[in-house]
């Protein structure tokens, strides 16, 4: 399948055995050598071969193509998580090019391969993709372009009200195991009896009654709410409840699908590139480049990491914290002693030689995703070491502006932007809200109002498919708000007190 | 190829031929990103689609850098911070010059040259050296030269000898540099801006003014080298002001459109002698003027001192909320498709390149 010159046939079998030598361990991996305008083209179908027909693809081409054809930016590697690994190189790009991006592309398909968040991935999207791409072409033959791209946009406006975290749980039939102890036979609601004479005196049977009419009381509530628990993924429930016909259904499955296959990707965004730029950087330097190549080497990779005043780039933290780790894990600067230690000099000269690094980072690489990787890993030296601050927008200047280097800012803005992607967490609490078959959505409000005009869109959308009147309840500016949709007008009560905060 | 298709679709739907409902959602993508020497972005026009999402102001990120508590970190733009969930590609960022720019704007516009006019151009005399002479100064020998004819010499005769190559020039095998005169026009080029900063201009108002007066230098500082800019704000009463107190100030009172064309003339007459420069006054206002007395002398500098003097004198009406655009319609009437006077109307950012087209198109 590859085609490959000869040259780079030969690096890539050659940086291959580096990097397994270096201990990766990657999926079988299939270079192809493609022209700028068939690099787009894939980038803008994110990465596939085939999509299915949307303008959305359309767009992102041409922001693609004109940024590369005005000289603003072009793409170097692209790597798609199935197995075997696909990667793409660009035509004409310098040698050096194409051998830094093997060596990170390798780094990449051992993430893909090893870290547990991907557990779950469907290896062969590439076949899946082509197959919803047919599947709504025959819808679209079917039923009119228009009528199913309709459909379409509406399901991409919802498409990020998923549960990243529901594909780790095992769905459990709960069946509560029944604990026949005697002596510790306590009833829920009832007080605790060690004495068994006392029973009487300490449940009362005037208590005993109304414990069990209370219980009684919150079972029916619970029952007559649907669902039971407020339900974070919103499509999967929409899929499973709302008056659809079946072609709506097939793609409302098909887009849920699709954002549930590029989820992983988004919660391990800054460790996979960290953990790829690592490699490459190791590989290179140490073992691929020729003399002749270190500058345009130096010069690429320091374009790749650098980081904006205004801009978070994972490239550069992720690739500095797992040097970071790596280095305390071979000095030993972990663990209570560590911790505990408050002698600056000591600190500094801190150095156990356990050479524990490489295996920790390789265990890091397994088992965590970003919002962990940062929790655990994100120290204030290092945010010092990097420079880092959290900026914030000043109402009176209209600017972007510092607003501090406090290490638990920091770290509090990243994980914040790391949990969930930074998109606001939208339950559905009630599918027969005041048991008019209407819906309820709360926003689990973290401090930040949702965007107005964007929500009243979405709002709308959510109505198209659930098609009877739906309900938003939220913040803005300090103020609980439920927000309804009826399909004909948009209305805003005021509500007390204020929506749930998170939990 | 099914991109194709996809893309067509998107330009279809941009341009509003299908789906009328969706052009709310159309965005035109910033144009500039910094200005002079700096990284400039292409108008990319883009659809969202609505979803739950964070409003970016209130967001913040993290950043990293040298920096103080209150330092400007600039605009973050949509959607930073978040992780995203492409899969894995980057993106590089190359600097455009200032050139190239211009070319882009012209072919998009198909903006003609301009032509410099009259006998306004003043001669130089440049010399460059690329002749070549068989006699001149030994410092203007040319080294490669020589010896290629001093080789074609002993090969044609026959005394090359491979083995032993030695090459030996001769008198008739030396070559000079020489020099030409050419004689290169040189142009001499102002733009004089002028703007109402009275109340009813926002900021909105002089942010367009900021971008078109951008595009508007960067076109005609590819046509004339040395571009010389002055800047004259006015309310009731006008002065002159560097740049960057030009696009900052705001005033309030009333609006006197001839002070500020006073002002314009007396620079002119001290500093730019009309035979030696192309000059380019450009007023740009919301069309509120304090009276019609005030107009018709305004209308009366035009005719009998602009039109006569520069090349073309442009006006641009910035559509404002409190502004009536009277202004316009008194030189309209004035001045119908005259091709001195060059009005343009401009409601919005989206209509900042039909602007410039209306001032640049006519090739003055």
């Amino acid at each position: 399948m590859a085609n490959l010159t000869p040259e780079l046939e030969a690096e890539r079998k050659k940086i291959c055995q580096i990097a397994k030598d270096a201990g990766l361990d990657c999926f079988e991996t299939i270079f192809e050598l493609i022209t700028y305008d068939q690099i787009n083209q894939f980038a803008a179908f994110g990465g596939f071969p085939v999509r299915y027909p949307h303008w959305k693809f359309g767009m992102e081409y041409e922001h693609l193509s004109k940024s590369y054809e005005y000289g603003l930016s072009k793409i170097y590697e692209m790597v798609i998580n199935t197995d075997p690994c696909y990667a793409y190189l660009m035509e004409g790009n310098m040698m050096m090019d194409q051998k830094l991006v093997m060596a990170h592309v390798y780094g990449h398909c051992d993430f893909f391969k090893n870290n547990v968040w991907f557990g779950k991935t469907n290896r062969k999207m590439m076949d899946q993709m082509a197959n919803h791409a047919t599947r709504i072409r025959r819808y679209i033959d079917r039923y009119g372009l228009d009528r199913v791209e309709e459909f379409i946009d509406t399901c991409l406006s919802l498409e990020n009200l998923i549960d990243r975290y529901s594909p780790y749980q095992e769905k459990s039939t709960k069946v509560e195991p029944v604990v026949a102890d005697e002596n510790r036979n306590v009833e829920p609601g009832m007080l605790r009896v060690n004495r068994p004479y006392m029973r009487d005196f300490i449940n009362p049977p005037e208590f005993v009654k109304e414990q069990k009419k209370k219980r009684e009381e919150q079972e029916m509530l619970k029952r007559s709410k649907f669902p039971a628990e407020p339900e974070k993924d919103v499509l999967t429930f929409l899929l499973n409840y709302a008056p659809l016909e079946d072609w709506q259904q097939d793609i409302l499955s098909i887009i849920r699908d699709e954002a549930y296959y590029f989820s992983p990707q988004g919660m391990t965004k800054t460790m996979n590139e960290g953990w790829a730029s690592y490699w490459h950087s190791k590989l290179m330097t140490e073992k691929i480049l020729q003399d002749s190549e270190i500058i345009d080497f130096a010069d690429h990779h320091s374009g790749t990491m650098a980081m904006a005043p205004n801009g978070y780039n994972p490239y550069k933290v992720g690739i500095e914290l797992f040097r970071d780790i790596e280095d305390r894990w071979n000095k030993g600067q972990f663990g209570r002693e560590w911790d505990e230690c408050d002698d600056v000099k000591e600190r500094k000269h801190w150095d156990k030689k356990l050479g524990l690094g490489r295996q920790k980072i390789f265990e890091v690489r397994k088992f965590y995703n970003d919002v962990t990787f940062i929790d655990e890993f994100l120290t204030e030296d290092f945010c010092i070491r990097n420079k880092l601050f959290v900026y914030k927008f000043n109402k009176r200047t209209n600017k972007f502006e510092v607003d501090t280097r406090d290490f638990k800012a920091i770290k509090a803005k990243l994980l914040f932007h790391m949990t969930n992607f930074g998109q606001p967490i939208i339950r559905i609490e009630d599918a027969n809200f005041e048991n008019r078959g209407e819906l309820l959505l709360t926003h689990l409000h973290e401090g930040i109002d949702l965007q107005p005009d964007f929500m009243n869109e979405t709002l709308k959308n959510v109505q198209k498919i659930w098609s009877r009147p739906v309900n938003l309840v939220t913040a803005m500016e300090g103020e609980g708000f439920l927000y309804r949709y009826d399909g004909k007008e948009l209305q805003a009560h005021k509500i007390q007190p204020l929506p749930q905060q998170k939990p | 190829m099914s991109i194709k298709e996809d893309h067509s679709r998107f330009r279809d739907i941009v341009k509003g031929k299908v789906k009328e409902n969706f052009k709310k959602y159309v965005s035109q993508g910033e144009m500039i990103g910094k200005r002079e020497d700096e990284f400039v972005k292409i108008p990319l026009p883009s659809i969202d689609i609505p979803n739950f999402r964070y409003g970016a102001k209130q967001q913040g990120g993290v950043g990293q850098g040298e920096g103080q508590q209150g330092d400007d970190v600039g605009d973050p733009g949509q959607g930073q911070g978040a992780a995203g969930d492409k899969p894995g590609e980057h993106l590089v960022e190359v600097e455009l010059s200032l050139d190239e720019l211009a070319e882009i704007l012209g072919e998009k516009l198909q903006l003609p040259r301009i032509e410099p006019k009259g006998n306004k151009n003043i001669d130089t005399v440049k010399t460059k050296y690329n002749g070549l002479a068989p006699v001149g100064p030994e410092g203007l020998r040319q080294f490669k030269n020589t010896y290629k004819q001093a080789l074609k010499r002993m090969i044609s005769s026959g005394y090359y000898d491979p083995v032993d190559p030695k090459i030996i020039p001769i008198r008739r095998d030396f070559r000079y540099k020489t020099f030409k005169k050419i004689i290169q026009p040189q142009t001499k080029a102002v733009v004089i801006y002028m703007m109402d900063v009275s109340g009813s201009m926002g900021d909105e108002q002089k942010e367009i003014v900021r971008l078109e007066s951008f595009w508007i230098n960067t076109w005609l500082k590819k046509h004339y080298k040395g571009l010389e800019t002055r800047f004259i704000i006015h309310d009731a009463a006008a002065k002159e002001v560097d740049e960057n107190t030009f696009f900052r100030t705001s005033e309030s009172g009333g609006t006197l459109i001839s002070s500020a064309y006073k002002l314009a003339q007396q620079i002119i007459e001290t500093d730019y002698p009309p035979n030696e420069w192309n000059i380019y006054p450009f007023h740009f206002s919301d069309g509120d003027n304090w009276s019609g007395e005030d107009t018709r002398l305004c209308i009366k500098l035009i005719r009998e001192f602009f039109i006569p003097n520069t090349n073309a004198f442009c006006y641009g009406q910035v559509e404002s909320k409190y502004g009536s655009g009277q202004f316009l319609k008194d030189l309209q009437k004035e001045f119908p498709e005259s091709d001195q006077v060059l009005l343009s109307q401009i409601e919005n950012r989206d209509k900042i390149l039909d602007s410039i087209k209306d001032f640049l198109g006519k090739g003055k």
